[in-house]
């Protein structure tokens, strides 16, 4: 079968078993949509901005697990991806974006439309290419999806010359079943003897911690990593990433630990004896200040890229390897050993933990005539019975949203942890909606955040995606204006949204239902009512209490057991130990 | 913080060396020197890069650069017995005939060779350690030096081990 350069792209995608191809069109990719013009197989979703493009294809990747795959064009279209092609590259997110660039004779003349996209992708993508030549198109594809989806996941551009696709040159197609690059052997299997040696020392610990990040997630590894704490019946917290990784509602969990973690999940960080890493990677929001951190402990970490392993921690025991095969072993060695885990100790080290969790570290004003944000997700919580897919933006409104909608499955809490890029959670939502039409899909935003991005509103009437928005408004920039309340002296520079437009009838222009709710009692109904309409996108524009800050929290560089508490959580029990 | 030198195999592609000098100052470590060439294989680049850190620094930047899709192997010299070669062109000041036997003496002591004469110039060329370069350019003080090109360092492991795939 002989195909142009654009048939072959396409074809290659269907091939790959793309469903989704996620663009916007241009001069040096039309050849590229007159093949996608002329088939059925590859669904396109036109969106607004490129930007919404990446985060749209990122989003259907975290709730699938599959690669997610973009098409923009070159120039603008190309440097509009970048946020989206960073935000995947830090939060390892497989992804397949293809950028068409000028055509190979007038590279570097500064043609029209022409940048540099490799040079410019370079630092923050997995890897990237340049195809020139027509006959290396499919076998890059291929190299493509396959340096995207195994080890540590990641984004991969494709920047593809114009003359490539040119509709009058055909060659025969073949799409390569396997491809292998001499210089990249991904799968890794734990070292038997390192994970021996983690095995004997987490069944010495006294005071055990399990920290899971969003490895476990990306590694598919939920189940064995559920097996594995329930084995030991050792406290578990995750990260940001980790959220569903283990079940939110189960009594092991202590909930998130980092800077706006729990004041249990940080204090039984700080004291603990051994501590084990799970996919995580020693972030600075979940270290605190470094030479705190942990001070007590003996550290296991397993992680699929030695480069995460003693890169700001140093660890007692590195495990390279595949999250859930390790763990499989681990669960394998428990198992079947006949070491015991130190009951006693641990008794009392889960007593010191509960005198912790007393402190009641999530309580809020619940008498308050304002609509308070972390009601809101609870009640979100109780209308999707928890089992909704979440996506957020990032601020305050993110932070609640981690904190109090309970995650018990993975796969269902989509946002932008590394980069925390504003502008995420829309497109994210469409992305996950596309995937899955039948489940409901919610994405809490604030009134800044959904601004970066809200032509999506347009792209989710065109393609029936009811999405509901939850827009925790405040009026404020708020994540910045608490950290100016804090550390600034309520210096609150540019941070007031000023001139915020009616998010109802914006809402409403682009041929949605909007919904303001203003009272605390008028909150249910109006939910209720929102989540009701199953093929509408509705946009609930919430107004919530102005001045509310996120708890707990700790400042930037301090250490975990220095934390801003609420002053709505209890007083401190008998085994409580003093704040330093 | 100690000297370090890494050799590694790199696929011999447009790009490869932005990859690895893009790394290095994305992630502020240090660089002294890099050299690239292709090898017996034209498919493969051999590079060596001089940089300097502490132990952690050193062992973040070989898996970072382990990392990069284009390195296909990585042998840092330094952990093992190996050698070190740099070339050095310079160009010195030598009119008055006690500059030209001066020169001509430092050079002959450093086992260097005179490669161009002019009758007030001479052009040395130049290959050893980093140090003894910087040793005959100390060597050179009284006379007045034109221009150095140094080539940056090359290195090999000594004996059995080497590094190809
Ligand atoms: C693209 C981008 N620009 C700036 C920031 C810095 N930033 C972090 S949170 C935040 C405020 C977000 O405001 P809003 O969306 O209203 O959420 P809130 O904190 O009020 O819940 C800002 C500006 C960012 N994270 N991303
Ligand atoms: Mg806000």
């Amino acid at each position: 079968m002989e195909l142009s350069g654009g048939e072959i792209l396409i074809r290659s995608l269907k091939d790959e078993g793309v469903e989704y191809l996620f663009g916007y069109p241009g001069g040096a990719v039309l050849h590229i949509y007159d093949a996608i013009y002329r088939q059925d197989d590859v669904k396109h979703i036109l969106v607004r901005h490129e930007q919404a493009a990446t985060h749209a294809a990122d989003g259907y990747a975290r709730a699938t697990g599959k690669p997610g795959v973009v098409l923009v064009t070159s120039g603008p279209g190309a440097t509009n991806a970048v946020t989206g092609i960073a935000t995947a590259y830090m939060d390892s997110i497989p992804m397949v974006v293809i950028t068409g660039q000028v055509s190979s004779a007038v590279i570097g003349s500064d043609a029209f439309q022409e940048v540099d996209c490799v040079g410019i992708t370079r630092p923050c993508v997995k890897h990237n290419f340049l195809v020139k030549d027509l006959s290396k198109l499919a076998e890059t594809i291929k190299k493509a999806f396959f340096v995207a989806t195994t080890g540590r996941p990641g984004p991969v551009v494709i920047d593809v010359t114009k003359d490539i696709t040119d509709p009058d040159i055909k060659i025969p197609y073949h799409y390569p079943d396997k491809v292998s690059i001499r210089s990249y052997q991904p799968t890794v299997k734990g070292h038997p003897g390192q994970i021996r040696r983690a095995v004997k020392l987490l069944l010495s610990a006294k005071k055990p911690m399990i920290y899971s990040g969003g490895g476990v997630v990306l590694g598919n590894a939920s189940e064995q990593l559920r097996t594995f704490v329930r084995h030991l019946g050792y406290p578990i917290t995750s990260t940001l990433m980790g959220l569903g990784s283990y079940p939110a509602s189960d009594d092991l969990f202590l909930g998130m630990l980092g800077m706006h973690g729990t004041y249990e999940s940080n204090m039984a960080m700080h004291d603990c004896d051994v501590l084990i890493a799970i996919g995580a990677r020693f972030d600075d929001r979940v270290t605190g200040k470094i030479a705190e951190f942990c001070p007590d402990a003996k550290i296991i970490h397993i992680d699929i890229d030695p480069s995460s392993i003693s890169k700001t921690i140093a660890v007692d025991i590195p495990i390279v390897g595949d999250v859930a095969g390790v763990l499989q072993a681990m669960n394998h060695m428990l198992e079947t050993g006949t070491k015991q885990i130190q009951k006693k100790e641990l008794a009392a080290w889960w007593k010191i933990i509960h005198g912790w969790q007393n402190k009641k570290c999530m309580s809020y004003d619940k008498n308050s005539d304002k609509i308070k944000p972390q009601a809101v997700i609870e009640l979100l919580h109780e209308i999707t019975g928890g089992d909704a897919y979440i996506t957020s933006d990032v601020g305050q409104h993110q932070m609640w949203a981690a904190q109090y909608y309970g995650f018990d499955k993975p796969n269902r809490w989509i946002n932008s942890g590394g980069l925390g890029t504003m502008g995420f959670g829309l497109p994210a939502a469409m992305g996950v909606q596309l995937a899955y039409p039948d489940e409901t899909v919610a994405c809490v935003t604030g009134e800044g955040s959904i601004q970066m991005c809200i032509q999506e509103l347009s792209t989710c009437l065109q393609y029936g995606l009811p999405i509901k928005i939850v827009a925790l408004n405040n009026r404020y920039l708020g994540m910045v204006r608490q950290w100016q309340e804090f550390f600034y002296k309520e210096r609150y520079s540019h941070s007031y949204m000023e001139s915020l437009p009616d998010f109802v009838k914006l809402a409403e222009a682009y041929g949605h239902v909007g919904i303001r709710v203003e009272k605390p009692e008028d909150l249910r109904p109006a939910m209720e009512k929102a989540f009701a309409m199953k093929d509408r996108l509705v946009f609930l524009d919430i107004v919530t209490d102005q001045l509310e800050n996120v708890f707990p929290m700790i400042a930037a560089g301090k250490a975990h057991n220095e934390m801003h508490m609420s002053p709505h959580c209890e007083m401190p029990q008998s085994s409580e130990r003093e704040l330093s | 913080m100690k000297r370090h030198i890494i050799s590694i195999l790199i696929e011999n592609e447009s790009g490869a060396l932005s990859r690895v000098a893009g790394l290095f100052s994305a992630r502020a470590y240090n660089i002294e020197s890099l050299t690239v060439a292709p090898t017996e294989d034209p498919s493969l680049s051999r590079m060596t890069i001089v940089t300097t850190g502490t132990d952690q620094i050193i062992e973040q930047i070989t898996k970072q650069l382990n990392k990069l899709i284009d390195v296909v192997k990585l042998l840092e010299l330094t952990s093992g017995p190996h050698i070190e070669r740099e070339m050095m062109l310079i160009k010195v000041v030598a009119s008055t005939m006690a500059q030209r036997e001066e020169v001509k003496r430092l050079t002959d002591i450093f086992h260097g060779r005179i490669i161009d004469v002019t009758p007030s110039i001479y052009t040395i060329e130049l290959t050893d350690s980093g140090d003894k370069l910087d040793s005959f350019i100390e060597a050179l003080a009284e006379h007045k030096i034109l221009e150095t090109v140094r080539s940056g360092v090359s290195g090999i492991a000594l004996g059995e081990k080497s590094l190809h795939i």
